[in-house]
């Protein structure tokens, strides 16, 4: 029986090819963004930094996230120390000033870390969207052996220039295992 | 509905030989593997297949010694911190020497982890993850020990500064305060790191699941990851980040232990060499863990080939230098004492060595810290796996010996009527024992449970023509 509401084919994601090596996918992505698309991805099992150089992420947010987080940590701390001692609950330890800063060094050190390491790894599943248990491209059986040993490249269907025939014959066109329809 | 050619796994590939026709370049693998193979290796020990008896064994041994734990801390709780042998002047009993130690050997999980990640050592690979499972577990073991001996430890939240209806905050300038924030960022830190570089393997766990609930649990806990050039690029960055934050973390969490030590004004604690030495002692210590971690693995597992003498050598030397690092620490301490010309100096100095009735556990820890470790010196002895493991044994008791001499001090202040005696009581015995056991219990459930080894950094670390990138591009990567 069928929903009335579902179209007959699902609308797809994107093409996907299935390379072996980690150069074919290097290439591959090359070869794509010079041929003109700009929606697309690579997958691999261990990061490849050129692939991501040649999909135009260059350098990603995370230094100045974590930088930022860093320094409000490392600001609040040490207010904080200084609100405390001079301010809030003043105690004479050893005819100390109470503001008696070098001391403080160490608990502010230790919060600026603290929220630089957060901020830096809530920043990336925030920037990554993760966590995402569902995502499209795990339609495609063959992708489980993205965490494997394949290398995968996907051009997505909100490419300007996406036409589904014309992907897979360009896909084709660079030799890959394997061309599948990814649907949504 | 997808168009592509039906999805065949590929037949499990056969594991390649140990047998010693394969020769790694810097000799840190000794097996023939690919990617695939050496994924599946890694990844059946917890997916697969049935986990060797001894794993029970040894489970059932920490699980049992945890009730140590769990008995004397209920008993302590009941009772106060009476029931151990701490007194006046020696209010610093074994509850701070296990502290002391347990965090020392967490050290070095994060030293193997970030320190050498940044100098580029490619042998870090093979041992880095249980490393940081080893880092974990130490802290958590010695974080009890602060909190016990404060006696009252459903208090123990007041060593936070909240908003409170007493209006009193803790006092910034002390450095059992630094200690409490060095420590818990320390084990926040190393949390986040071991997590992070666990996810990409949760999801290689998750694709090579063999039943629903490991794909569910795997799946879970690896938040969705795909491998997208897009978040490799930021995970590699942060990864290198949390490594660059947590190498100056290591130094100065130690440092801030020693400072518990320094800041005070006791002969032989009140000096200026305490922060290096510690820091020294600790990557000591933890070698020796790593040490005694990576051979049961080796042999129970079969992972020689992903684990090879090699490693165990490089360990070695690390231990070597670290240990002359703090023999040399040793040795300065007699000579500032004699140096200085102060008669409080020399006095302790005196007991600790010759006069004092702990004398021996001084002369315990010169030989098992600083002799026996010698041995190192010679190759045969560094490639011999057993004498390896026996002398990261000696550097263990070695290591607990220092950190027993520094706190039984104590005993003889200046005045012979403040002079005392200090004997550990059972209630003590079981606690470090029983902390033993809970290392023991974490780490058998950290290897059944979660790969023992990075699998994506060791499918990095492979040579080009077996499929990897020839070691870490993180440093290249990481933009």
């Amino acid at each position: 029986m069928s929903d009335a509401h579902t179209p007959a084919t699902p609308p797809l994601y994107g093409v996907m090819a299935e390379f072996k090596t980690a150069d074919e996918l290097i290439a591959a992505t090359k070869a794509a963004v010079d041929a003109g698309y700009t929606r697309l991805d690579g997958y691999s099992p261990y990061p490849l930094g050129e692939v991501a150089d040649h999909l135009g992420f260059p350098r990603s947010e995370i230094g100045a996230v974590m930088f930022i987080g860093g320094v409000c940590g490392a600001v609040l701390g040490f207010t904080m120390q200084t609100w405390i001692t001079v301010i809030d609950y003043p105690l004479n330890i050893g005819g100390k000033p109470f503001w008696s800063w070098p001391q403080f060094i160490p608990i502010t050190w230790a919060l600026l870390v603290l929220t630089a390491c957060m901020s830096g790894v809530f920043g990336l599943l925030a920037l990554c969207g993760l966590p995402q248990p569902y995502h499209p491209v795990f339609n495609v059986d063959r992708f489980r052996r993205a965490s494997k040993d394949r290398f995968f490249l996907c051009i997505e269907a909100v490419d300007p220039k996406f036409d589904p025939a014309a992907v897979k014959a360009f896909l084709t066109t660079l030799k890959p295992d394997d061309v599948a329809e990814v649907p949504e | 509905m997808s168009t592509s050619t039906a999805f065949v796994e590929d037949p499990v590939r056969p594991q390649p030989p140990i047998d010693g026709s394969y020769k790694h370049p810097e000799e840190l693998l000794d097996a023939n593997h690919d990617i695939v193979t050496l994924g599946d290796k890694i990844a059946d020990v917890v997916v697969a297949k049935p986990q060797p008896k001894v794993w029970w064994f040894f489970f059932l041994v920490g699980f049992g010694l945890l009730q140590g734990l769990a008995i004397g801390l209920v008993w302590l709780f009941y009772m106060g911190v009476g029931v151990w042998g701490i007194n006046q002047p020696v209010a610093w009993g074994l509850a701070i020497v296990n502290f002391v130690w347990w965090i020392g050997i967490g050290h070095a999980g994060t030293l193997i982890s970030a320190i050498l990640l940044l100098m580029h050592q490619k042998w870090r690979t093979s041992i880095n993850r249980f490393a940081e499972a080893m880092t974990l577990f130490a802290v958590a073991c010695a974080g009890i020990f602060p909190l016990i001996h404060m006696g009252r430890v459903w208090l123990a939240y007041w060593l936070f500064p909240f908003p409170n209806v007493m209006a009193m905050w803790p006092q910034p300038r002390s450095p059992l305060m630094w200690d409490v924030f060095a420590v818990s960022t320390y084990l926040t830190v190393s949390l986040l790191f071991w997590y992070v570089g666990l996810i990409p393997d949760l999801a290689v766990l998750r694709d090579s699941a063999r039943n629903k609930l490991q794909r569910w649990v795997y799946g879970f806990f690896s938040l969705g990851w795909r491998g997208s050039a897009f978040h490799w690029r930021r995970y590699e960055k942060l990864y290198l980040l949390l490594a660059g934050l947590s190498t100056p973390l290591v130094f100065s969490v130690h440092t801030i232990v020693s400072f518990d030590f320094a800041v005070s004004i006791v002969p032989l604690w009140h000096a200026t060499i305490f922060p290096p030495f510690f820091v020294a002692g600790a990557v000591y210590s933890g070698f020796a863990m790593v040490v005694w971690l990576a051979i049961p693995l080796r042999h129970l597992y079969g992972m020689k080939d992903v684990i090879t003498l090699r490693h165990l050598e490089l360990c070695a030397r690390v231990m070597l230098v670290t240990g002359l690092l703090v023999t040399w620490g040793y040795a300065l301490e007699v000579w500032m004492a004699w140096y200085s010309h102060s008669a409080y100096e020399w006095h302790t100095t005196w007991q600790r060595m010759w006069a004092g009735p702990y004398a021996w556990s001084y002369w315990a820890l010169i030989l098992t810290n600083s002799v026996i470790p010698q041995l190192f010196w010679s190759r045969k002895v560094r490639m011999n796996e057993w004498m390896v493991f026996l002398i990261s044994g000696s550097v263990h008791i070695g290591m607990w010996f220092e950190r027993y001499v520094i706190v039984i001090t104590l005993t003889r202040d200046q005045i012979p009527g403040a002079w005392g005696r200090y004997a550990p009581t059972i209630w003590d015995y079981s606690l470090m024992i029983g902390s033993v056991g809970l290392f023991i219990t974490l780490f058998c459930l950290f290897v059944r449970f979660l790969p023992m080894i990075s699998i994506t950094e060791m499918r990095e670390f492979l040579p080009f023509k077996q499929g990897g990138r020839d070691g870490h591009s993180c440093m290249e990567n990481a933009k």
